[in-house]
């Protein structure tokens, strides 16, 4: 459950002042699928860091899980990181020489989950994301897809609240698109997880259940998606 | 949404609440990253690696050499009292009106029945030794039979000379062994006779070399009675009729003895010399090898330690060496470090991390460092070349002084990757 009310952000870069965010409302109730849209500038890359507790605002509230994350120190804001959330980011950012399960176990080594459950749960979520056969591949010897598959099982392995994904098909070809954006769908159906992508392609956006538009630092657009993908 | 197949990954995790990396993970990550690099890891190494083995190498044949030095000198005698005549503050050899060193000085020694060996006289003076086959002109030192004791005289062939010989001004003469060596090669010199001016001298012995030697070796002298010396080869005589000697020595039986020694015997001489009752300067010196050994191992201890601390440069540029790599690493390793604090890293992980890398670089360096610089002085004690046996106190301060450039040097990369930001981390390219 995200509650943000009248978020801003202000960054001073010299001399001039950015205001990227200029009052943002919006409320995610967990179980939902929601994409980000905007065009660049539009400030859905500083609403998404926010949401992904990697900054904090300037004003406003933002309460995840109850959690005011506004007024959080940046170890706090780790904590919150670790538990909380799950990325998923366009380049997949795999470590290349550690093998996929070590890949998916890595964020929970900072949240003091004990050995073998660390690597019971990144097992299952592997096998969650279909790479349950490619445990010992390491990312060169993996598809772009495939790296991405693994890239979503260390999101959602430590369960958490929140599975942000930035652009996460902005580096792969049509077809293995719609493979990642079908996952993602039914992830969200079977597993009840909370999924937020933040894209600039309505194509990619039409996945979703909810479709929220950013443009100048507000939201101009909240739908729900009736037509989805199946 | 109920009708969930699969629900296992989604029941929330039982964690300790514990945020940030245990010790045994921290070392493994850091492992990791110095594995998948082994050429880096190894020339970054490298220059920890050549300062540690130079620093161990030179501080163990520092300490070999100065203890083969001081033991040199402690072969000579270090409870030996050697008696000059000279003021104190003028150094040996003779100097204005003063009265000579003579026999007297050397009998009122010998009437005070300390705890000692000897005294026992010397008069040494120049004169050309000639054997059959080569002639040199040789210090000739004339004493008595206490010299091979208060000395530690050993023979390599025949005898020292006797009380008898002594007492009989026998033309008998022992050999330093480069003398020696010098007249009559590898040939047998005992049982030859040798013309010291003139003199026909029976070799009756020759000295094992002795090495070293504080003042004049003895191994170029030749050494015959003392009454011999001063009745047939010199002119000996001062002016009252005394018979002049150049230095007296003598050796205490127990070293703590000494100090008492010495002062008695300068009071002897004092009286003997009448210089109590105008308060005069003493007109002799008194010199105790250990107060020479001393000062001449604190000199050895300087030069070791100098050695040592140019050695320490080396060591400095591999610390710096290592900040390098790190530095470098930080940089190409931004997106990772960025991705680990976006997955719930502290920055006190990544902190220990790369201080870890640091510390564990410097550590393995300075390991390989003591065991290469070990292999010089090892197999020089072991094929008796030099003895110079590796002391724990140079791989104790070696490998703490690596381990301090590998926190010193490390500190600064590992504050850089820490506090990056993680959303630039995370755009990094």
């Amino acid at each position: 459950m995200i509650t943000i009310e009248q978020m801003t952000k202000v960054y001073t870069m010299g001399e001039i002042e950015v205001h990227a965010l200029r009052g943002v409302d919006l409320t995610i109730n967990s179980g939902e699928f929601i994409a980000i849209m905007g065009p660049s500038g539009s400030g859905k890359s500083t609403l998404m860091n926010m949401i992904g507790c990697l900054d904090t605002p300037t004003s406003g509230r933002y309460a995840l899980d109850g959690i005011e994350v506004a007024s959080l120190n940046d170890n706090d804001l780790s904590a919150v990181r670790a538990r909380k959330l799950g990325f998923v980011f366009q380049q997949y950012m795999l470590l290349p020489r550690q093998s996929a399960l070590a890949n998916v176990e890595m964020p929970m080594l900072y949240r003091g989950i004990e050995t073998k459950e660390r690597a019971r749960r990144a097992q299952v979520a592997l096998e969650l994301v279909g790479m349950g056969n490619r445990l010992d591949h390491r990312p060169n010897e993996l598809s772009g897809g495939q790296q991405q598959r693994v890239a979503i099982a260390r999101a959602l392995a430590g369960s958490p609240s929140v599975i942000l994904a930035d652009e996460p098909t902005g580096a792969l070809d049509s077809t293995t698109s719609e493979e990642i954006m079908h996952m993602l769908q039914q992830l969200n159906r079977e597993q009840n997880l909370t999924i937020i992508i933040v894209t600039h392609e309505s194509d990619i956006a039409a996945y979703a259940d909810r479709i929220v538009t950013i443009r100048d630092g507000v939201v101009t657009t909240d739908r729900k998606n009736e037509v989805s993908h199946v | 949404m109920s009708n969930q197949p699969v629900r296992r990954v989604l029941e929330p995790v039982s964690d300790t609440g514990r945020n940030g990396l245990d010790y045994r993970e921290l070392i493994k990550v850091s492992l990791d990253s110095l594995l998948a690099n082994r050429l880096r890891t190894f020339l970054t190494m490298l220059g920890i690696i050549i300062g540690v083995a130079s620093v161990v190498s030179l501080m163990t044949l520092g300490n070999g050499a100065s203890e083969a030095i001081t033991g040199q000198f402690s072969a000579l005698g270090t409870n030996v009292l050697t008696i000059f005549n000279s003021r104190p503050n003028r150094g040996p050899g003779q100097s204005g009106n003063i009265a000579p060193l003579t026999m007297s000085d050397y009998k009122a020694i010998e009437r005070i029945k300390l705890p000692i060996v000897g005294p026992v006289p010397q008069f040494s003076a120049n004169a050309t030794v000639a054997a059959p086959a080569a002639d040199k002109s040789a210090g000739i030192l004339g004493t008595t039979a206490d010299y091979a004791k208060v000395q530690s005289v050993t023979m390599a062939t025949g005898s020292f000379f006797t009380d008898a010989n002594v007492q009989g001004a026998s033309q008998v003469v022992v050999l330093g062994s480069s003398l020696k060596t010098y007249l009559f090669g590898s040939g047998e010199a005992v049982g030859e006779t040798v013309r010291i001016n003139s003199l026909a001298c029976r070799v009756i012995g020759v000295m094992a070399s002795k090495g070293g030697g504080g003042f004049g070796s003895v191994d170029d002298q030749a050494l015959v009675p003392i009454t011999l010396a001063h009745t047939r080869l010199f002119a000996a005589r001062t002016s009252d009729g005394n018979l002049r000697v150049t230095t007296i020595s003598l050796s205490v039986i127990k070293a703590e003895d000494i100090e008492f020694t010495q002062e008695r015997i300068q009071m002897t001489l004092r009286d003997l010399r009448k210089l109590n009752g105008d308060g005069s300067e003493d007109d002799f010196n008194i010199i105790n090898q250990a107060s020479f050994l001393s000062s001449l191992s604190t000199i050895t201890t300087l030069l070791t330690t100098f050695l040592a601390a140019i050695a320490g440069i080396s060591l400095l540029v591999g610390g710096i060496g290592i900040m390098n790599i790190m530095l470098v690493s930080v940089t190409e390793r931004t997106k990772e470090i960025g991705l680990r604090r976006a997955v719930g890293a502290q920055s006190r992980d990544i902190l220990l991390q790369f201080m870890i890398e640091a510390v564990v670089l410097s550590l393995l360096g300075g390991f390989i460092g003591v065991v290469l610089g070990s292999i010089l002085p090892i197999v020089l004690t072991v094929t008796g070349t030099f003895n110079a046996p590796v002391t724990l106190n140079s791989v104790v301060i070696s490998l703490s002084v690596s381990l301090a450039t590998g926190l010193f040097f490390g500190i600064w990369p590992a504050r850089n990757a820490a506090n990056l930001n993680p959303i630039q981390a995370l755009r990094h390219e």
